[in-house]
């Protein structure tokens, strides 16, 4: 087994109105940046697991996505895998 | 007649909807903690309101992996009544037992009064004691009620009916100013295919009083004993 950290990001789908995100970019205009034209408010997720391989962590990681860590209704995943830094 | 009360980590309307349900029912309430599979021969089950586990990750997210939820589960695809209520709601649709999520209100504020919301259907386990067009006020207290579904979800839902309560005006109009989180369509409770599975986020069991603002959650606590004679009438 090998030992893999994971960084999840997990997103309103673009259909879904963010109203952090809106609230946050309204923040950033009041400060004088005006050219913000939109921001969406997210969750970064960090999980450390163990696998065969990194296409095993990938697909693991892929399957937390769409069981709990993004709800599928609205809200989109992405991430990344990589080999977990030595102790 | 007897009801589960489903106790989370962090619910804190369990105790009034206890209370609420043998006021308005004359029935029995078992406050059931969330990491027990036996609901004790309940002939009904309210999810009451709060913030079980935190509502870490998402609103209601963490509770189907509670072993009562499993048998909530179940019990609804047995056809027990089950009512879900603001963060019951949230846990009904997170179980998938009903579709759709609920999103941040729109306007960011933790909304905390008495709305109107219109009976859509009373064919369901939850509204049977109501009139069809009804207007209740009933309270709401929540910062994540804004009922969201895709388009084309959206319409399924409607084509089938599915929605049970839409917040209005005190007349029933479907004003904007009278949708207090921004939901979809207004949609402020909706139900499942079979009717037995209702969620909403108003809450019926802080208006059994006349002394505290409004008696019209009764009804919807009594549907449940209404629908439960019918159905035992049925097959008789």
């Amino acid at each position: 087994m090998q030992a893999f950290v994971a960084g999840i990001e997990v997103h309103l789908k673009p259909g879904a109105l963010d109203p952090q995100g809106q609230a946050v970019g309204a923040g950033l205009r009041s400060l004088g940046y005006v050219g913000v034209t939109d921001v969406r408010v997210g969750k970064h997720l960090r999980v450390r697991l163990e696998a065969e391989d990194e296409a095993a962590a990938r697909a693991a990681v892929q399957r937390m996505c769409q069981e709990l860590l993004a709800n599928p209704v609205m809200e989109t995943a992405s991430f990344d895998v990589r080999p977990a830094p030595g102790p | 007649m007897r009801a589960a009360v489903i106790v989370f980590p962090g619910s804190n309307c369990d105790l009034d909807a206890a209370w609420a349900w043998e006021q308005a029912t004359g029935g029995v309430a078992l406050r059931i903690w969330h990491q027990s599979a036996d609901l004790g021969g309940a002939e009904a089950v309210l999810l009451p309101g709060g913030f079980a586990h935190g509502d870490y990750l998402r609103c209601g997210a963490l509770c189907r992996f509670s072993p009562a939820m499993r048998a909530v589960v179940a019990a609804a695809e047995r056809g027990l009544p089950v009512l879900g209520i603001c963060n019951g709601f949230q846990i009904l649709c997170e179980a998938g037992l009903l579709p759709g999520a609920l999103g941040r209100n729109h306007h960011l504020a933790f909304r905390c009064e008495t709305v109107h919301v219109r009976v859509e259907d009373t064919g369901t386990a939850w509204t049977a004691a109501c009139r069809q067009g009804e207007v209740l006020a009933l309270p709401i207290a929540h910062g994540e009620g804004a009922y969201w579904s895709p388009p084309e979800e959206l319409s399924a839902l409607e084509a089938r009916g599915g929605v049970v309560f839409r917040y209005c005006d005190a007349d029933g109009h479907l004003a904007a100013g009278a949708n207090p989180n921004g939901s979809v369509a207004h949609i402020a409770g909706i139900r499942n295919a079979a009717g037995n599975v209702v969620g909403l986020m108003p809450h019926p069991e802080r208006a059994v009083e006349a002394l505290l603002g409004g008696t019209a959650g009764v009804r919807i606590l009594r549907s449940a004993l209404m629908s439960a004679r019918a159905g035992a009438m049925a097959h008789a």
